[in-house]
């Protein structure tokens, strides 16, 4: 494969997202699933809710605004590469009325914008809903400029911004329906587009209320957003191994649900948090400060990106080089329950 | 109801605008006393501009302050807002009353306006470089719904400075909008000295224009030319939007303040406070 077919294979370009590269994170094939949902879902609730709004910056073709300009074009933004106006520009619009949907890659959308989400959004209260899509180190060999490692710890410290992970397409047209009735600003963090399924149904969801997507009794891994899948296969490997695992995707990062966190805690006695991001501040904290405020003493271990740049390569290299593909996350939960003292 | 442009307003309205940049100084002088310092002299170069575009320009209805088709006022040099305050309340807004909680500890009104707080306030602000952005998606938002009203945008010069400024410009040239009017209060000082000295902005006018914009320039603290100008801007429709330059001198109205860059916020105390008063025409407070 030459280079150039590479980046597209990696990158944007509507006949590529889903369809080229068929290797999801962990080597699923994806041919089946819906890559980015976002456009096309958000056009079809926009044939009936008249206050939609889609604003990208020069991404369209890449987060599938397409789908959404095509059908409604007098509802469409474009504002070229400027971030900061376009979040901005949708506060601006949300103050008349609407329910603007500013999409970008998250490095751009939550560290680019970071200022103008807590000061034009969250703090004045705007329902803008900030898609910060290709998070995480799903852009690859793109490095560092493009990576969103930060994002969910930065975007869970503004008061008033309600922050959420979607999980899969299912999960995200589940988002995409609350985020017309709720309050406020929100963050809406997405992977690459063409994450594997976990969700056969669109979900019935509730902000701050996590979804056990497999339960179990010697230990939880908490995930979130792209390591929900990747979790599932690790719980269904350790299941091998006679060890039972829950998982619960803890798509609601701010408000967090602490319930479910406690639970895991007192059920399963054990906790492993797994997030594409870096540890410092991200999901792992957040449970980590449930944990110790309300004094749940079990064995717990945040797993995800360590606090460095990462290296070049492609997606799939990277999860496996950061152990957070199936394998990598049932490995790191055998070493915790091998320190609980139950293991094997 | 605004003036056409062939109307030609009579003295008395000339007199009753130049009496209300006059409240809104005294005002600013007497809430900064409560706070204990305050913007004196970034109010006092926009007092004229406040009291034409409130008292004059815009469409309002103070018992509607949500009405979808008012016109918007953005305040993007948010640290003007002591000077809004006294406005908005003397409009009808909200009670005169309360601006005496002016900056105590849970008031509605901080240095910088909140909309949560604040009725009439269309849009928080504070952080420099946003306004102009918020302004374009209320004039795109306005076009989309179909509303004729206009998004007024009140700019520093310093301001000019901040990138975001730029992005809008460019996005309001490229989307042609004409119910946009934004106005750059042209006092010559930022905080550490003159805009031309520190990060030069002129030729404002020319750098719009080359942005896509119809621009004016006028003297921002001549009253009759600030209401020939806004109400003649042409109509609030698809065409370029409208830059007004109003050229003003920071600290208007009160000498020892007029152009010095000690006084960007300061505290009058004793007699310094009536002497001041006094030669803004007021009676000792």
């Amino acid at each position: 494969m030459s280079s150039t077919q590479d980046q597209s294979e990696l990158f944007n370009g509507t006949a590529n997202v889903g369809l080229k590269d068929t290797r999801s994170v962990d080597g699923t094939d994806t041919r089946a699933i819906p890559a980015f949902v976002f456009g096309e879902e958000l056009a079809r609730l926009a044939d009936h809710d008249p206050r939609i709004v889609v604003l990208t910056a020069d991404l369209a073709r890449s987060n599938r605004a397409t789908d959404f300009a095509n059908r409604h074009p007098e509802r469409f933004v474009n504002v070229g590469i400027a971030e900061k106006n376009m979040i901005t520009m949708a506060a601006g619009m949300a103050a008349s009325g609407y329910i603007p949907f500013a999409a970008t890659f998250g490095a751009f959308a939550a560290l680019l914008g970071a200022e103008q989400i807590r000061t034009d959004c969250a703090y004045p209260g705007m329902p803008v809903r900030v898609v910060g899509h290709h998070s995480g180190m799903s852009m690859g060999f793109y490095g560092t400029s493009h990576h969103s490692l930060e994002d969910l710890a930065m975007m869970r410290c503004i008061a008033d911004l309600t922050v959420v992970c979607a999980t899969d397409a299912n999960h995200l047209r589940a988002l995409l329906h609350l985020a017309l009735d709720h309050q406020g600003a929100m963050y809406i963090r997405l992977g690459r587009g063409r994450d594997p399924q976990v969700y056969p149904e669109v979900p019935d969801l509730a902000i701050g209320r996590a979804e056990t997507v497999r339960d179990g009794s010697d230990l939880t891994i908490i995930a979130t957003g792209s390591e929900v899948h990747p979790a599932l296969q690790a719980a269904g490997e350790l299941a091998a191994g006679g060890i039972s695992t829950r998982v619960v995707d803890m798509f609601t990062i701010a408000p967090l649900d602490r319930d479910a966190v406690l639970d895991a805690a007192r059920s399963t006695g054990a906790v492993l948090t797994v997030e594409e991001g870096n540890l410092t501040g991200g999901l792992g904290s957040a449970v980590a400060e449930c944990l110790f405020e309300a004094g749940a003493r079990v064995p717990f271990r945040r797993h995800g990106v360590p606090d460095e740049h990462v290296p070049v390569g492609p997606p799939a290299a990277l999860y496996a080089h950061y152990r957070l593909d199936g394998p990598g996350i049932a490995a790191v939960a055998r070493e915790l329950l091998d320190s609980k003292g139950s293991s094997r | 109801m605004p003036l056409t442009s062939t109307d030609q307003p009579g003295t008395d309205e000339v007199a009753r605008l130049a009496d209300r940049a006059r409240f809104v100084r005294t005002e600013t002088v007497r809430l900064t006393r409560i706070a204990g310092a305050g913007h004196y002299s970034a109010v006092f170069s926009c007092a004229e501009l406040f009291s034409v575009l409130y008292y004059h320009q815009l469409r309002l209805d103070p018992s509607r302050p949500d009405w979808p088709d008012r016109d918007r006022f953005v305040l993007s040099k948010g640290h003007a807002a002591i000077g809004l305050y006294p406005v908005l309340a003397d409009l009808g807004f909200f009670d005169p009353s309360e601006l005496d909680t002016y900056t105590r500890l849970g008031s509605p009104f901080g240095d910088h306006p909140d909309m949560r707080r604040i009725p009439g306030v269309d849009f928080s602000s504070g952080s420099l470089g946003h306004g102009l952005s918020i302004a374009a998606g209320m004039a795109l938002a306005g076009r989309m719904s179909g509303s004729d009203h206009r998004t007024y945008c009140l700019l520093g010069d310093g301001e000019l400075a901040e990138g975001q400024i730029w992005e809008a410009a460019m996005s309001a040239g490229h989307f042609r909008l004409g119910n946009l009017v934004a106005i750059v209060d042209a006092n010559q000082l930022g905080i550490d000295g003159f805009v031309r000295d520190v990060m030069a902005a002129e030729p404002i006018d020319g750098r719009f224009a080359a942005f896509g914009w119809q621009t004016h320039r006028v003297d921002g603290h001549d009253i009759p030319a600030l209401l020939e100008l806004f109400t003649g801007l042409p109509a609030a429709a698809d065409g370029p939007p409208q830059l007004v330059v109003a050229d003003t001198v920071k600290g208007k109205g009160v000498a020892r303040m007029e152009l010095s860059p000690d006084w960007h916020v300061g505290n009058l105390v004793g007699a310094d406070y009536d002497d001041v008063l006094a030669e803004l025409g007021q009676e000792r407070a």
